[in-house]
């Protein structure tokens, strides 16, 4: 074990959004930092590479985004996700601190671009990375290595040693070998653990072994579990996680946002067995795909089938891989190894429960639905007759886990006995403290930017 | 790089068209997010319309080691070469000269030795450049020189409007494609911050700046030419000229632009990975900065010791190079130019 001089203020645990926010504002505020980064620099950035914009309130036009979202509707839509399940302060707090993010972002090497084809509907409410969010990370390492910010990669944390109310201690790994840190000061902005597909399993049972994790395979929540084993206090239901049906073919890690799947309204989905099981037609997709990871999760095997017909296929958003195409339903059962007997025979009853299509409108809640199916397709219900069908299968995808380690506004952690001196959190891995279920597109890089220069800020100050 | 560039393209578009995070960054995602399948001509389109500014490979989380293993730079650059070498006429040509600096040396060696021939052993009729050679034979070289590769440029641009399904073109299509040639609005990277190429993820201005200066010097350097054949012709005023007039403002200006901004280029060149570019012909591609470099210092040095003895050398040496040069247009990187404007005039009627 190797044991380091005291060369920095602060060491950030972790290399996404959250950790270069917070330590960029600190290297800022004059302290000396250094950021341990468990992913090799081809994979720095964690699920903050894979992201595409945040979401911001604003009174009026601002770079990119049009029109006004105010504190109150930004709240509302908040709300309506997570049930209820809110810190209504810290929430607010967000919120109101999102609108000066954003020429933050700007002048620390982010640029925006208009909101991307196909997304129209988030013109106002979120502004988009151009380039996406390797693009923002990039900037932001360059940024902070331009202020003198060390970075390790390869560079995982095994335990953080918690004395009393102080971090007396960090241990890392590199080059093969243990390395000792004692920092003044120590953010924590290493994520969640859906990475760790046993501990996963632990939480949610056995399915899980067949999700797919849509970002990074380095957030296995070895800081979390470390810290919650010395009694940090959590917060967020461990045993859930925010899960979307996306490509079944996609890859077991890092799959990222072109595994999305948008066909499931204009299709029937079917299990292995070539059975239905729930309303595809309910809602706009936007509003139902983390409903159907969780549909999909409880499925045989955990899969699922969408089946569309040729005049579906335009509908929506492509998707990374072709469908699988066949000119008859038999053909595509057979492709897609589901029993063909039954899934034409699916087909049939759905097609027969349909009733006039005149109606149909892909954009909207059109009411054409079916008549005495169970399960019944309650909008967009057109029958399935027009060949090449093509099918896509569905699985369920992970994006982030819920439990985390509980911060106040300051971003500080603490335990039973009260606050942990020198010890900040930010990001996914204290996003439970805010939002307790479901999700805000956008809302986890407003939450790891807000809290990221918090921390950093704070941190600082302690050091100072 | 790949073995079959076009259907790796389509591979990789797929994907791109799935994500659609760069679409700020340049013309070739908005034509791409047009539609959901490629055929080989839409393929060829959008890497015409690609400049290699690399930034699309920077900002991708999908680049190896990811298995989706982006590059769309190079596969574009590869595509787009080869679509160059398909079209040209004659192929073969095309394919020698994109693929080998070496060739392209050579040839201008030979198109020296020609004009040192000239020199010695065609008498000259007049004075200054035409004491040495006389200038009905440097039309009876230079015009078809320069003739017949354009008429073969334009057989290659008709080849590429077929193949990329191009209509008639109207005067708002060309406007549109001249104005974002001219500014190299694409080059500016979506946001003005410019290209990523020389060093990995950092933005700058550099190729953008560099690109204008040898396109702008070349414009002047053709715009001296032009105004030296006016003057010829049409007032019966000879070469050599003086300072101060047009043949000879332009002349330097744009010489001494295209000096600094082919160095430039082979700087830039040199320090960009070539995986993200066609590995294949950088050694054609080096070679013909070269050749531009040698057309401009050569035409400079022609200036200022024209007056002395090396006039007779300098002369078969300049003269050679713009010779090798106008030749080989059609062959070589200098018909990027061509098919990027082909391109442009595309994209405009696409959107129209
Ligand atoms: C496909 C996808 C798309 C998304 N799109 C959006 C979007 O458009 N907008 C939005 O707001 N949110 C989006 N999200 C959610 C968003 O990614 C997260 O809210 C956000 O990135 C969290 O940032 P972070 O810095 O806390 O975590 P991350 O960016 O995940 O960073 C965690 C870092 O910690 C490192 N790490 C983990 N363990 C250790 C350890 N033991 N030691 C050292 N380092 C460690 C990781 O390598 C990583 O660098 C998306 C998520 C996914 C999966
Ligand atoms: S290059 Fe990568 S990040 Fe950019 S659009 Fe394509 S897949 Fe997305
Ligand atoms: S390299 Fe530049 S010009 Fe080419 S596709 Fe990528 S961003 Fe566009």
């Amino acid at each position: 074990m190797t044991t380091h001089p005291d060369r920095y203020d602060i060491v950030v645990l972790g290399g996404g959004n959250a950790a270069l926010c917070a330590a960029i504002t600190a290297a800022e505020n004059g302290a000396k930092v250094l950021i341990l980064e468990a992913a090799p620099k081809p994979y720095r950035g964690g699920n903050s590479r894979h992201t595409r914009n945040f979401r911001c309130k604003h009174d009026g036009p601002l770079s990119v985004l049009v029109e006004s979202y105010g504190e109150e509707e930004y709240l509302a839509d908040l709300l309506r996700v997570t049930g209820g399940r809110t810190d209504e302060g810290l929430a607010r707090m967000v919120i109101r601190e999102s609108e000066a993010c954003l020429p933050w972002m700007e002048a620390h090497g982010v640029r925006f671009q208009p909101s991307l084809s196909g997304t129209l509907s988030l013109a106002r409410t979120n502004a988009f990375f151009m380039g996406g969010g390797k693009s923002l990370v990039n900037a932001y390492y360059r940024t902070a290595e331009a202020l003198g910010v060390e970075v390790l990669y390869d560079a995982p944390v095994r335990h953080v040693a918690l004395d009393g109310q102080r971090v007396t201690r960090v241990e890392y790994e590199h080059d093969d070998a243990t390395h000792v840190l004692h920092p003044r000061a120590v953010i924590v902005a290493s994520g969640g653990f859906q990475a760790d597909i046993d501990w996963l399993t632990e939480a949610w049972g056995p399915p899980a072994r067949n999700f797919l994790i849509r970002g990074t395979p380095y957030n296995r929540g070895a800081v979390l579990k470390d810290l919650l084993d010395q009694g940090v206090t959590s917060v967020g239901d461990p045993t859930q996680c925010h899960a979307v049906a996306i490509d079944g073919r996609a890859p077991k890690y890092d799959g990222g946002i072109v595994t999305r799947l948008d066909c499931v309204p204009f299709s029937i989905v079917v299990n292995k067995h070539g059975a239905r099981f729930y309303d595809e037609g309910e809602d706009v997709w936007p509003k139902r795909y983390a409903i159907w990871g969780r549909l999909v999760a409880a499925q045989p095997d955990q899969v699922g089938y969408a089946i569309i017909d040729s005049r579906a296929l335009r509908l929506f958003m492509p998707s990374v891989f072709p469908p699988i195409e066949a000119g008859t339903l038999e053909d595509l059962a057979r492709k897609m190894d589901l029993p063909p007997a039954q899934l034409v025979a699916t087909v049939d009853e759905f097609n027969a429960a349909c009733g006039d299509t005149s109606g149909f409108h892909p954009t909207e809640l059109d009411g054409v639905q079916t008549t005495g199916l169970e399960p019944p397709k309650t909008n967009w219900a057109r029958p399935i007759t027009e060949p090449p069908f093509y099918g896509y299968s569905l699985r369920t995808g992970v994006t982030f886990t819920y439990l985390g380690l509980k911060v106040d506004e300051t971003a500080q952690c603490s335990t039973a006995a009260g606050k942990i001196e020198n010890l900040w959190a930010a990001g996914e891995t204290m996003a439970g403290s805010i939002l307790g279920q479901g999700y805000l597109a956008g809302y986890g890089m407003t939450i790891g930017t807000v809290f990221g220069r918090i921390a950093g800020r704070e941190a600082a100050a302690h050091v100072r | 790089m790949y073995d079959n560039p076009i259907e790796e393209a389509r591979r990789q578009s797929q994907i791109c068209n799935a994500c659609r995070y760069c679409e700020g960054y340049c013309a070739v995602f908005p034509a791409m997010h047009a539609d959901r399948f490629f055929s080989d001509g839409d393929l060829t389109q959008l890497a015409n319309l690609c400049h290699n500014c690399q930034n699309c490979y920077y900002a991708c989380q999908y680049t190896a080691p990811h298995e989706f293993a982006l590059n769309l730079p190079g596969v574009l650059a590869e595509v787009r070469q080869e679509s160059w070498e398909d079209t040209a006429f004659p192929a073969p040509l095309s394919r020698a000269f994109h693929h080998h600096g070496t060739l392209i040396a050579a040839a201008t060696v030979l198109a020296m030795a020609l004009l040192f021939w000239a020199a010695r052993h065609l008498p000259g009729d007049g004075t200054g450049f035409y004491a040495v050679i006389a200038h009905s034979v440097m039309v009876a070289i230079f015009l078809p020189a320069f003739l017949l590769p354009l008429a073969a440029l334009a057989v290659g641009l008709r080849r590429y409007w077929k193949r990329v399904g191009g209509q008639s073109v109207t005067l708002a299509d060309l406007r549109a494609a001249f104005g974002s040639a001219a500014t190299m609005r694409n080059l500016a990277g979506g946001h003005g911050d410019g290209c990523n190429f020389e060093e990995e993820d950092v933005f700058s201005q550099s190729r953008r700046g560099m690109h204008q200066l040898v396109m702008y010097g070349f414009l002047l350097c053709f715009a001296a030419t032009a105004t030296g054949t006016i003057l010829h012709y049409g007032f019966g005023i000879e070469a050599p000229y003086r300072l101060l007039s047009l043949p000879k403002l332009f002349g330097v200006s744009g010489g001494l632009m295209l000096c600094a901004g082919t160095l430039g280029m082979m700087h830039l060149k040199a320090k960009a990975a070539p995986d993200l570019q066609a590995p294949e012909v950088r050694g054609g591609e080096f070679g013909f900065i070269a050749l531009l470099f040698t057309v401009s210092a050569s035409g400079l040095a022609l200036y200022a010791f024209g007056g002395s003895a090396a006039l007779e050398p300098l002369l078969a040496l300049h003269l050679g190079a713009v010779l090798a040069f106008f030749l080989l247009t059609p062959y070589s990187k200098m018909a990027h130019g061509f098919y990027r404007l082909a391109a442009l005039t595309r994209d405009a009627q696409r959107k129209r």
